[in-house]
């Protein structure tokens, strides 16, 4: 009789030890832990606002917010090529249709994109299997966003305080040359009217690749500067040409993320993708309506404002000086 | 289901068989745990009833029981961060082989007031007496109690709540059944897990039982993950195309030329 109670008093306890049930959380397959679906969608919207503004993937603000969440490095990099992949597609398909799209740069700088998008993740892996995947992450995004913003920050105040005084913008000067013109294999390039040489086109576009691949990132903020100052491209094909890249780039290091590390969460890939593309067509509209100078200006702060938080996080001392990370088998 | 467990463990310790030492019988309330997308961690119920008859000693003291669930086995690195020219990077690594990802030990009063500390060291009971090999070079053995990375391996254990030992995890409702929840947090490892149940008199191991349970993805989760792991080229291409898909789809829908 006794024990006829206590069993009762178990089931009572069970029914309400029992599971809570969130509706608004999400477990995510290969990053194994849930999330709220809420906070990733609305990220993803954040970012492709920020990215449909600034003609650029967002990666290199998508990751790191990702990582701060809790998400592991490694998938978080890994995830984000797909996102990137998502609203690069996006944006290249109305860039086509107004034909603002150098294919035939675009595929020269895909040759070098692949092979660069191969070592970055042959990189990562090896770095991963290191356990020093988290400092290079954290080191490259200090010198690539610090410096690159820097460069963005006073470019874009010179060029404002320029039109301020009333001086004429500086156009292209269709015949200075610089040492890149002077390398073999010579090509036009019909709808971008310029004629260089094969050479710094593949290495733009390997680079591209390879900081793509390691750190999560398209590399859009990266490579419409370098297109327009080396290759000395006009604005009107450079971004559409710059999308088509990042789409290429970033589709392939998703492939290959998944092939050799086993570390794409498509569930968190998706809802990423899906705040993400919507939030780029807002974004594009806001983009618009403002200044190429102060458009550039923000993106600078923006993105040497993450640098420095980057920079913070390595040189003050950490909140825990251990950590634990399942053994990988490839070592 | 759970019921007819109940119902069975009931008749169990009604059933007096002739024996003079005490028997111990357990179950948990369920032996699988399902990993779905809506998964945010669960709770087991272990209960047990204690077996005595007439030829059984009384004990003075009471019964005390303790439970160890031990999740499936990882070999898990250690790392500790070093200043190096002004960062901070991880510079000195342990690995830990064949720690378990998960470990409760759940008792219904302090270990040491269970039993002695030589006794709890031979059983490793409580995570103090856990075994940790360590390896160093080719050698490997069980690391230093004061090992400052075994130390804060275990911390950052607890704090995901992975590893957690509790004084009072095992209630007596009656002298003779016990019961205890078995916590599981959102990121318990899949696999195997092994509960050991041990039943104490007088400071002394009196009665053993095992039992288990799994942990398993399933349904989409379980889908996604094999994908990802199997067949990894062709779950990347479907990634990349449902990429595709979707920004495709936008500038469809956001079209405005």
């Amino acid at each position: 009789m006794q024990a006829g109670a206590a069993i009762a008093d178990l089931l009572h306890s069970r029914g309400s030890n029992g599971r809570t049930f969130k509706p608004v959380q999400i477990y995510l397959p290969i990053a194994d832990l849930p999330v709220n679906i809420f906070v990733i969608l609305a990220m993803g919207l954040a970012v492709g606002f920020i990215s449909g503004m600034f003609g650029i993937g967002g990666g290199f603000l998508m990751t790191p917010l990702l990582i701060f969440l809790g998400i592991s490095p490694a998938v978080a990099v890994a995830s984000v090529a797909s996102h990137i992949a998502a609203s690069s597609f996006s944006g290249a398909l109305s860039y086509w249709r107004r034909r603002a799209i150098d294919l035939a740069l675009g595929f020269m700088l895909l040759a070098g994109g692949i092979v660069g998008t191969a070592c970055g993740v042959w990189l990562f892996t090896k770095l991963r299997s290191l356990g020093q995947l988290d400092i290079t992450i954290g080191v490259s995004y200090v010198l690539l966003l610090g410096i690159v913003g820097g460069l963005m920050v006073v470019e874009s105040v010179r060029a404002i305080l320029r039109t301020r005084q009333g001086k004429p913008v500086e156009l292209r000067r269709p015949g200075s040359h610089t040492w890149l013109h002077g390398l073999p294999f010579k090509l036009r390039f019909k709808r971008s009217r310029i004629y260089v040489s094969a050479i710094p086109v593949w290495a733009i576009g390997f680079i591209i690749g390879f900081v793509g691949a390691v750190m999560g990132i398209g590399g859009g903020f990266l490579l419409v500067p370098m297109l327009i100052y080396f290759l000395r491209m006009p604005t009107a094909t450079v971004i559409g040409t710059s999308m088509v890249l990042t789409l290429v780039t970033m589709a392939s290091a998703t492939v290959m993320h998944a092939a050799t590390n086993h570390l794409v969460d498509a569930v968190l890939a998706l809802i990423l993708m899906a705040g993400g593309v919507t939030g780029a067509q807002f974004g594009a509209r806001a983009g618009q309506k403002m200044s190429g100078e102060r458009l550039r200006l923000l993106l600078g702060l923006l993105v040497l404002a993450v640098g420095i938080r980057f920079a913070l996080n390595l040189v003050l001392v950490p909140e825990d000086l251990y950590s634990i990370r399942p053994l990988e088998d490839g070592t | 289901m759970q019921r007819t467990i109940l119902l069975a463990i009931a008749a169990l310790v009604a059933s007096a068989e002739p024996a003079t030492a005490e028997r111990l019988v357990a179950s948990i309330s369920t032996h699988r745990v399902m990993v779905t997308s809506n998964f945010t961690g669960d709770e087991l119920v272990l209960f047990g009833g204690i077996e005595r008859d007439a030829a059984t000693v009384p004990r003075r003291g009471g019964y005390d029981i303790v439970a160890t669930v031990t999740g499936p086995r990882q070999n898990l690195v250690t790392f500790r961060k070093k200043r190096v020219l002004g960062i901070w990077v991880n510079v000195d690594s342990r690995v830990f082989e064949a720690a378990p990802s998960y470990l409760a030990v759940l008792s219904n009063r302090p270990l040491d007031a269970i039993a002695n500390s030589e006794t709890l060291r031979r059983l490793q009971l409580g995570l103090d007496n856990l075994v940790l090999l360590q390896r160093a070079s080719v050698n490997i053995a069980d690391s230093a109690r004061e090992d400052p990375f075994r130390q804060s391996f275990l911390r950052i254990k607890r704090e995901h709540g992975l590893y957690r030992q509790e004084e009072n995890g095992v209630t007596f409702l009656t002298p003779a059944l016990f019961r205890a929840s078995i916590p599981l947090p959102a990121e318990v490892p899949v696999g195997n897990y092994e509960v050991d149940i041990r039943l104490f008199a007088d400071s002394n191991l009196i009665a053993r039982t095992p039992s288990a349970f799994e942990v398993y993805k399933a349904g989409f989760e379980q889908v996604v993950t094999a994908a990802a792991r199997d067949h990894g080229l062709f779950y990347g291409l479907a990634t990349a195309g449902m990429a595709l898909l979707t920004g495709w789809f936008a500038s469809v829908v956001f079209r405005r030329d």
